[in-house]
């Protein structure tokens, strides 16, 4: 499996050209796009990192004074992040100082050799530092089986210890009579006279054009889908997409730029053995103000990587020598590696967006998405920052050999923004419940509808926004298009 | 078979080129990037780095001024070297295609202490540490900002 990370199971889209795939322009763009395309979508290929937003996250406005706070608050989905966790199985520790109060249903993944090191250092450096909650169960959970350490977390679970929504939501919407129509594409989404969307016209598995009526249509495309797909739909009405009167459709694409930073140490540690990620620090989360600039980061602490895994990027890091030195040399990285990770706040900037490319198109012609992205000055600082103290977090923990990788190249795994959330349908594309001010029947459920990005893996604030959104057009159905 | 594509020559050059990034070691009890075995692998393995890997062999064979393989030892280290240096994609294709067949061979794996085996059914421990480590954490008051 570690293998098929570089081929038909590479994080990205582009390099993986799956038939379910479609390529992504992201040459105009420092952090190429991370995805994956089929049922669970990128649930199957994720590390199981599941933090909430915190707070805070959702009004940057009024404590910071950038960006826009969101039309929603934690307290408000605070109950369907509860729901989410028990429907995904969260395993993690209550009483995390990071976060108001919660309960994961199943005890923390374990610490390990790196993640003892770790907590030492921290513990040393007076730092914050706290299991993860993660969405890999570590025990028997509703079918699942607990996590029995076989490392290649990332692309899928032969176990099914690791939660995706092909084996947590799907099999319960399925006994509740959804049909899933499975290697089908949606080329548009259909309007009437009214503005009103009656459907979608899709390729079938055999490439067949169709058009499915609908009374709702519910997008959870993500942040590079969503926008592609909406402005792929034009009509008469909606000359420039569908829905975009704002012309936000699109706009202010956020990723979390990546700064990695890691060393090797003098004994062997844990591999890749057991789920990657196991730590974070919340410890520069929040904005202070004698730093440089606003708002913060997570750090997620790296248990190790693979045989393969380490000897191709120290190839190509020119750590590790061609010829007769290089079995001494690889043999003092192999499972010597530590490493963190600063998940840094993109703020939402209209220049960064999703547009559809001229010239490229998928394999049923439908055009692809462009990307055209800049890392902000504030990221960058925030990244200065990050690397500097996990440089200190490093030595702190006996490593050396210290290398960066700043941003990660293939770490646009969290595409945010492009068609927001707002009361004022002239700043934001959908309302505080996820219908699109112009369109009535139209919901999107997935990373565009953020207003700001927050400091940490989004999946399950995207989740907890889904079942809220979701809740709120049940709670109206009888007047849901007022 | 993806290795048709590539004609004797450079699969000749491509094995060369193997051997000399990891030659064997009797130190270490391993067989080179060339064994037989490894080298069928990385001819299996090359599906879409095909023209890229095609690409950075006509390089070589470029740098060394004719087959790579024909070269004496001395004259290949320098070559090999003079190739690294330049780089470029299809040569960090070819080099990537060559680690991950290397590093999943048995033998390679034994000698590194590694169980030469698939994870699953069997899976790995992971010890649980000492979760006392968390006391200073604990007992640090609330640190998220409150939202009225």
């Amino acid at each position: 499996m570690e293998a098929r990370l570089f081929g038909d199971f590479a994080v990205s889209p582009n390099r993986r050209a799956r038939p379910t795939d479609y390529p992504i322009n992201d040459a105009n763009s420092p952090i190429k796009v991370v995805n994956f395309n089929g049922v669970g979508g990128s649930t199957i290929m994720y590390t199981a990192h599941f933090p909430r937003l915190h707070p805070s996250d959702f009004k940057v406005r009024t404590l910071d004074g950038v960006a826009d706070d969101w039309p929603v608050d934690y307290a408000t989905l605070e109950p369907f992040f509860a729901e989410n966790d028990r429907m995904m199985g969260v395993s993690g520790l209550a009483g995390d100082p990071a976060y108001p109060p919660k309960q994961p249903p199943m005890p923390p993944l374990p610490l390990g050799k790196s993640g003892t090191r770790f907590g030492k250092a921290m513990n040393q450096l007076g730092w914050h530092w706290w299991p993860s909650d993660s969405t890999i169960a570590t025990t028997d959970y509703e079918g699942r089986a607990r996590c029995i350490n076989l490392g290649h977390c990332t692309p899928g679970c032969a176990q099914g210890a690791k939660a995706s929504t092909d084996i947590t939501y799907w099999p319960h919407a399925i006994r509740a009579g959804v049909e899933l129509r499975t290697l089908c594409r949606v080329r548009e989404i259909t309007v009437d006279e009214h503005g009103m969307t009656t459907g979608v016209v899709y390729y079938d598995a055999e490439g067949k054009e169709q058009f499915q009526p609908a009374e709702v249509v519910i997008l959870a495309c993500n942040g590079v889908g969503t926008p592609r797909l909406m402005l792929n739909s034009v009509s008469a009405r909606f000359p420039n997409g569908i829905a975009n009167s704002s012309g936000l459709v699109g706009r202010n694409l956020m990723f979390h730029p990546y700064a990695l930073t890691y060393g090797y140490v003098d004994e062997p540690l844990d591999g890749n053995h057991g789920p990657p990620l196991c730590l974070w620090s919340q410890e520069f989360y929040e904005t202070d103000p004698k730093r440089d600039f606003v708002r913060g980061y997570t750090f997620q602490f790296s248990r190790g990587v693979g045989a393969i895994f380490e000897a191709i990027v120290s190839s190509q890091a020119g750590r590790l020598p061609w010829g007769e030195d290089h079995h001494r040399v690889y043999r003092k990285l192999l499972n010597h590696r530590i490493g963190l990770s600063a998940i840094c706040e993109d703020l939402p900037e209209e220049h960064n967006r999703v547009t559809l490319d001229p010239d490229l198109k998928d394999s049923s012609g439908i055009p692809a998405p462009r990307i055209d992205y800049t890392i902000s000055a504030n990221s960058l600082k925030m990244m200065q920052h990050g690397i500097a103290r996990a440089k200190e977090v490093l030595a702190a923990a006996g490593a050396g050999d210290i290398c960066v990788e700043s941003p990660i190249l293939n770490g646009g795994w969290h595409l945010l923004g492009t068609a927001r959330m707002g009361t004022d349908p002239e700043r934001s594309v959908v309302n505080e419940w996820g219908r699109c001010h112009d369109v009535k029947n139209l919901f999107i459920v997935d990373g565009s509808i953020w207003v700001t990005s927050g400091g940490v893996n989004p999946t399950s604030t995207i989740q907890a926004l889904a079942l809220y959104i979701a809740d709120s057009i049940k709670q109206r159905l009888a007047n849901l298009f007022d | 078979m993806h290795h048709e594509e590539l004609t004797a020559e450079q699969a000749r050059d491509l094995r060369a080129l193997a051997g000399a990034i990891i030659p064997p070691s009797r130190d270490y009890g391993v067989p080179g990037a060339d064994d037989e075995l490894i080298f069928n692998d990385i001819l299996r393995s090359l599906e879409r780095d095909h023209g890229d890997i095609r690409r950075a062999l006509a390089q070589l064979a470029a740098l060394a001024g004719g087959a790579f393989a024909d070269l004496g030892p001395e004259r290949r280290t320098e070559v090999a070297a003079t190739f690294r240096e330049i780089g470029g994609a299809p040569l960090a294709a070819l080099v990537r295609v060559v680690l991950l067949c290397y590093y999943r061979d048995d033998r390679v794996m034994r000698s590194l202490g590694q169980e030469p085996r698939p994870p699953f059914p069997k899976g790995h421990v992971v010890e649980q540490g000492d979760w006392s480590l968390l006391d200073p954490v604990r007992a640090r008051p609330p640190m998220y900002r409150v939202v009225k």
